[in-house]
């Protein structure tokens, strides 16, 4: 009995080994590059023989030709996520109310088309999306960005919120309504405190979807000043003997936020992501 | 980052007030909607209509066929498909079995897990860029104290290439399709394992019996949607090949972002076009499965 525990064991570490080595060997290795002089990183080592933040400090003080902006292009892309994320959250939440419990007319027509724009590939809705956004003469403008995301976050945002507004019991807005509430203070009082946990899931989403985006902002954005920190990190590419060493550093500091923001929400972006994935 | 939604039951709608509602509730209605509407119109309809129009000349087309890349392109896409999605599903329902056994250190391995789904694609694939490098790279330096052998260069050998590409995607959306399936074996009641157990069954039997046939559809739907998806993923091939060597590397999704860096935007559209056929279908799929 107690060997046959053993093996069990041995059977899951079996697996559970490789699979933390293939999940953590590339942030590893960011991580590596980030505190390794440039000579160390580029000789394949697996710890550096001194380890040091030289490469922080040089990023933090933009020492480095392509790191003029790099408190700036940090600056635009949580301007642009946050912005993203609350303006996505005031749209879809509108939509899905009026869907859910308004019944609005033509609610499931809108409900459908944001579901069809939700199977659009990305890549493919780039093109025209950048060719129309010049008509719009917004190139080189953050709003092109963020009303790009926002098009492409508020389709799915609807569709978990509508799910979500669907299951509140119809008999709370009956009983608002014989009160005399208002379309509005039914939202305000009543449908947004019930709502929360799927609305920060929601707000979440759509800000991480927005910091992590890179194709929609390296085709909208190009000047160095308007550019996100992911887009700047493309650029780093330009060069022939790029500092990747500080390649390295800008994008661990642009993958911790995210990573801690996904940590912090977790319970509600694991309920709230994957909500329905389960249905007979 | 991408996200799921698959279906849930739908409520039973409220019978009732629906004909006698005041008209100021379908007044606040509309006001609440417009905004996603306008978003729709301006943003989706708009351009999905220029960009159709761009591509009305069947000249694009003629032209596109004649592009050797246009044609390496659709096989390398069909390639990372069938192979990478397949590959990356199976893994994925594997792992979700793995990661519903109660212990802690899988508790603690699945919060590591999740890592690459959520944290940014480019620096990650940056850093596997450079770890494939064949000269500095952490992969070959380390094949070669084991070995004594230089290892291949990974990235100047198309077939390699896209198979790294493929590679790519798999580790940063694998976290993502086994969090799915794992919701989905845990909805499956425990008693009915108890029950086998009980009966004598076999691990193999335990899945093909009772864990298969409550997944099947879920796995399904998983897997056209992660074909969606996948078909418009530029960074994992554009940030680690950049198409290259030679453009041998493309699929639909950088060819189409080729075209239009280059200003042949009918190309871009007309290639998009090329896709729908192979798209279609799939949304029509997922279309009749959402929307109740």
């Amino acid at each position: 009995m107690k060997l046959k525990h053993v093996t069990a064991e041995a059977k899951l570490l079996l697996i559970g080994i490789p699979v933390l080595l293939w999940t953590m060997l590339p942030i590893y290795h960011l991580f590596l590059f980030s505190i390794s002089p440039k000579e160390s990183a580029f000789a394949g080592k697996l710890w550096p023989d001194h380890p040091t933040l030289h490469n922080f400090e040089v990023v933090f003080r933009e020492q480095h030709y392509y790191l003029n902006h790099f408190w700036l292009q940090l600056w635009n892309s949580l301007l642009i996520a946050v912005s993203v994320g609350a303006l996505t959250l005031l749209v879809a939440t509108g939509a899905a109310f009026a869907i859910s419990r308004l019944r609005v007319k033509g609610g499931r027509l809108v409900m459908n088309l944001a579901l069809l724009t939700y199977f659009i590939p990305a890549a493919f809705l780039a093109v025209p999306m950048y060719k129309t956004m010049g008509n719009y003469g917004l190139l080189n403008n953050q709003w092109a960005l963020i009303l790009a995301m926002i098009t492409i976050a508020s389709p799915y945002s609807i569709w978990v919120l509508k799910q979500a507004s669907d299951k509140l019991p119809y008999e709370l807005d009956e009983a608002a309504r014989i009160d005399g509430a208002s379309p509005l203070q039914l939202f305000r009082l009543v449908y947004v405190p019930l709502m929360m946990p799927s609305l920060v899931a929601i707000g979440t989403y759509a800000l991480l979807l927005a910091w992590n985006e890179y194709l929609y902002a390296f085709l909208l954005l190009s000047n160095e000043k308007q550019i996100t920190l992911g887009v700047a990190l493309g650029n780093f590419l330009a060069a022939d003997d790029s500092p990747w060493e500080l390649l390295m550093t800008v994008g661990l500091i642009y993958a911790l936020p995210p990573a801690a923001i996904y940590y912090a929400f977790k319970r509600y972006m694991v309920g709230g992501l994957t909500a329905g994935a389960v249905k007979s | 980052m991408s996200t799921i939604a698959l279906p849930r039951v739908e409520p039973a709608l409220p019978a009732g007030p629906a004909k006698k509602r005041l008209s100021t509730w379908q007044t606040w209605g509309l006001i609440l909607i417009a905004p996603y509407v306008l978003v729709f119109l301006v943003f989706v309809l708009y351009p999905i209509g220029y960009g159709l129009w761009l591509a009305r000349h069947p000249d694009s087309y003629v032209r596109l066929v004649e592009d050797p890349i246009f044609t390496r392109s659709v096989i390398n896409t069909l390639v990372f498909l069938i192979v990478g999605i397949n590959i990356k599903m199976v893994i994925a329902l594997f792992l979700s079995g793995f990661f519903v056994q109660a212990r802690w250190w899988i508790k603690w391995l699945s919060l590591l897990f999740i890592l690459p789904w959520a944290v940014p694609s480019i620096p990650t694939i940056l850093s596997i860029r450079f770890m494939l490098n064949p000269e500095w790279g952490i992969i070959n330096s380390v094949i070669f104290r084991v070995t004594g052998l230089d290892g291949p260069n990974w990235l100047n050998d198309p077939t390699i290439a896209l198979a790294m590409a493929i590679t790519v995607h798999i580790w940063k959306s694998l976290p993502f399709w086994t969090l799915i399936l794992i919701a989905g074996r845990l909805a499956i009641p425990a008693e009915h394992y108890e029950a086998a157990s009980v009966d004598g069954a076999s691990t193999w039997q335990k899945f093909r019996f009772i864990t298969w046939p409550s997944m099947r559809t879920l796995y399904l739907t998983s897997t056209i949607l992660s074909m969606i998806w996948t078909l418009g993923d530029f960074n994992s091939v554009y940030l680690l090949t950049g198409g290259g060597p030679a453009d041998l590397t493309h699929v639909l999704a950088t060819l189409g972002i080729r075209y239009l860096r280059l200003d042949q935007v009918d190309l871009a559209m007309a290639a998009i076009v090329c896709a729908l056929p192979l798209v279609l279908p799939l949304v029509y799929f997922m279309m009749k499965r959402l929307s109740k």
